[in-house]
């Protein structure tokens, strides 16, 4: 079977919006059709054919050859499907993503995985600042799904994040699963200052710890929780590293009590 | 007519009637398998009967830790009733006074599909007074309860279904109460095999079988005379002079089918160990066909 492939012909010159090329978006579009989409973010105007050169295929698979920190909304909206990106992307990969997989082999930049809803987001490399976080004026992060990310991600991963999980198997940046209403993070490499800033709810594991514990979380004990052998079960399929973490004996730190004080970091107990 | 026989058992030409129940399933999981049997068999206490017992409950199986979701080991846990309303009021105080008091217990949806959910967790979460988190994992609801010993863990819902039966049933008669609870007991041991069965009388085993009605105003159920082996020969009896003592298995299943593969093995069992160390008959309650739509005929469960 075929896939549908944009092979990037060169550098972007401007930021490049590529919301519109989804599965659903371009179904029942003529190789013409798909080649005249604009997919411009300035006054100059810019077309998918200007831009790539497209390889007509099936649309069950959708694959981006070379990648730019300029390619930005990549899988916007995705309903089913895959969508494979050989390089790097931009702004807002996969955001409000309802199913099927985003798979980046490259770095993401910011706000990665915003607001989606379900599916999977694959992201080889780094993710940036605001991972699955909402944009300004919205008030729920990411809603469901999953994110994995093989490197580290940026500040204020799982910003506002409501339900799903956030595998990060590197490092994260400052305020790592700030204002969280709940779901979890899980974050392999040391995260920076202040995780769990602000959240009401929600689960955060920090494998390695982090530079600056919330001084508002308590600590409550250590413990093995038949909470943390289901959250284990449902990590280990993408992170096995991450799920045999859970089942560690965990000293649980409760908080923000700053805020409604129902979250929890979890540390790997000395 | 030539008469029926199994192994040399002889088998009545008739069937057991049964009913329509409500049915629904839980999964209890505990640090060890004794306190997993240990919660399961308190909840499923006091539930032998609806007649006054609000279900019929029983264990269907023990589960190895691979089995569960903590990967712990578990026990599933059948409870049947005649309405929705009853089969949840009796879901949600049962988890609520025996599984959720049981140490290091956590419980779950033991019935995947089903017409209906019934409330487990998401009934149960409010003992937390305000400290309950709920964890959606998948496509499943977990409600997290503090409680003295660390956390309770309740799946949110289980599912119910319509389609279950209560009321499958075998009378195995023998000379001797020796020989009739030890082919019983055959068939119960071998009936416990079947997924999706309880058998909610003590042991699997009722010894006094109930007939409907009452010479007591008031009584709705009263001892079923034509099987007790001491009225014989004094009122009308269903029973012959050979025969010493009667017990009944009584059978509840997830599903019509369920119900008929455990009668089959059952009556398997009871010809197995013959007429010479267990039953000299086997026959089934009904009433005349008309009160229940499931009849289980003997001729065409036997071996």
């Amino acid at each position: 079977m075929s896939r549908l492939v944009f092979r990037l012909r060169a550098p972007p010159p401007q930021r490049i919006d590529l919301s519109a090329l989804t599965p659903e978006a371009l179904k029942g579009k003529a190789l013409a059709e798909i080649s005249a989409l604009p997919i411009q973010t300035t006054r100059r105007s810019l077309t998918v054919g200007e831009m790539f050169d497209v390889q007509s295929g099936d649309l069950d698979e959708i694959v981006f050859e070379g990648g730019s920190e300029r390619l930005d909304g990549v899988g916007t909206g995705l309903t089913g499907g895959v969508i494979r990106v050989v390089g790097e992307v931009g702004f807002g990969a996969g955001r409000a993503m309802l199913g099927g997989v985003l798979h980046i082999e490259g770095s993401a930049g910011p706000f990665a995985g915003s607001r989606m809803r379900g599916g999977r987001l694959e992201i080889v490399g780094d993710a940036g600042e605001r991972l699955g976080g909402p944009l300004a004026g919205e008030t729920e992060g990411m809603n469901g799904g999953i994110i994995h990310v093989s490197g580290g991600a940026g500040v204020r991963a799982g910003d506002r994040l409501r339900r799903g999980f956030i595998l990060i198997e590197g490092a994260a940046g400052d305020y790592a699963g700030s204002r969280m209403i709940a779901g979890t993070l899980a974050i392999g490499g040391r995260a920076g200052a202040l995780p769990g800033y602000l959240m009401n709810r929600g689960t955060i594991l920090l494998a390695a710890g982090a530079d600056e514990m919330t001084p508002t979380f308590r600590d409550c004990g250590t413990y093995e929780l038949v909470a943390a052998r289901l959250l284990a079960a449902h990590v280990e399929p993408l992170s096995a590293r991450l799920g045999k973490t859970f089942r560690l004996p965990l000293r649980r730190f409760g908080g923000d009590l700053a805020a409604l004080g129902l979250g929890e970091i979890f540390i790997v107990a000395a | 007519m030539s008469e029926l026989t199994a192994g040399g058992v002889v088998i009545d030409d008739t069937f057991a009637e049964a009913f329509d129940m409500r049915g629904t399933a839980l999964v209890i999981t505990a640090d060890s398998a004794k306190w997993a049997r240990q919660a399961a068999t308190t909840m499923t206490g006091f539930a032998t009967s609806v007649i006054a017992c609000g279900c019929e409950a029983g264990v269907d199986c023990e589960l190895a830790p691979a089995q569960t979701l903590d990967g712990r080991p578990g026990v599933r846990v059948l409870l049947f009733a005649t309405s929705t309303a009853e089969l949840q009021k009796q879901l949600q105080n049962r988890v609520g006074q025996c599984v959720l008091t049981s140490p290091g217990s956590a419980c779950y949806a033991g019935l995947d599909v089903g017409e209906e959910k019934l409330k487990l967790g998401s009934a149960i979460r409010f003992f937390a007074d305000g400290w309950q988190i709920a964890k959606k994992i998948g496509e499943r609801r977990f409600w997290r309860l503090p409680v003295m010993d660390g956390e309770f863990v309740c799946e949110s819902t289980t599912s119910m279904t319509k389609r279950a039966v209560g009321g499958g049933n075998l009378l195995i008669m023998g000379a001797t109460p020796a020989n009739t609870l030890a082919a019983t007991e055959a068939a119960v041991a071998a009936m416990h095999a079947v997924a999706d069965t309880i058998m909610p009388f003590p042991g699997g085993i009722v010894r006094s079988g109930s007939k409907v009605g009452s010479k007591y105003k008031g009584a709705i159920a009263s001892t079923n005379h034509l099987y007790c082996p001491t009225l014989k020969g004094t009122v009308e009896s269903a029973i012959g002079p050979e025969i010493g003592s009667v017990l009944e298995i009584v059978i509840d299943g997830l599903t019509s089918e369920a119900v008929a593969a455990a009668m089959r093995v059952g009556l398997k069992a009871i010809a197995d160990l013959g007429p010479n160390q267990g039953a000299l008959r086997v026959g089934a309650g009904n009433f005349g066909g008309k009160l229940g739509k499931h009849h289980y005929r003997l001729r065409e469960l036997l071996p």
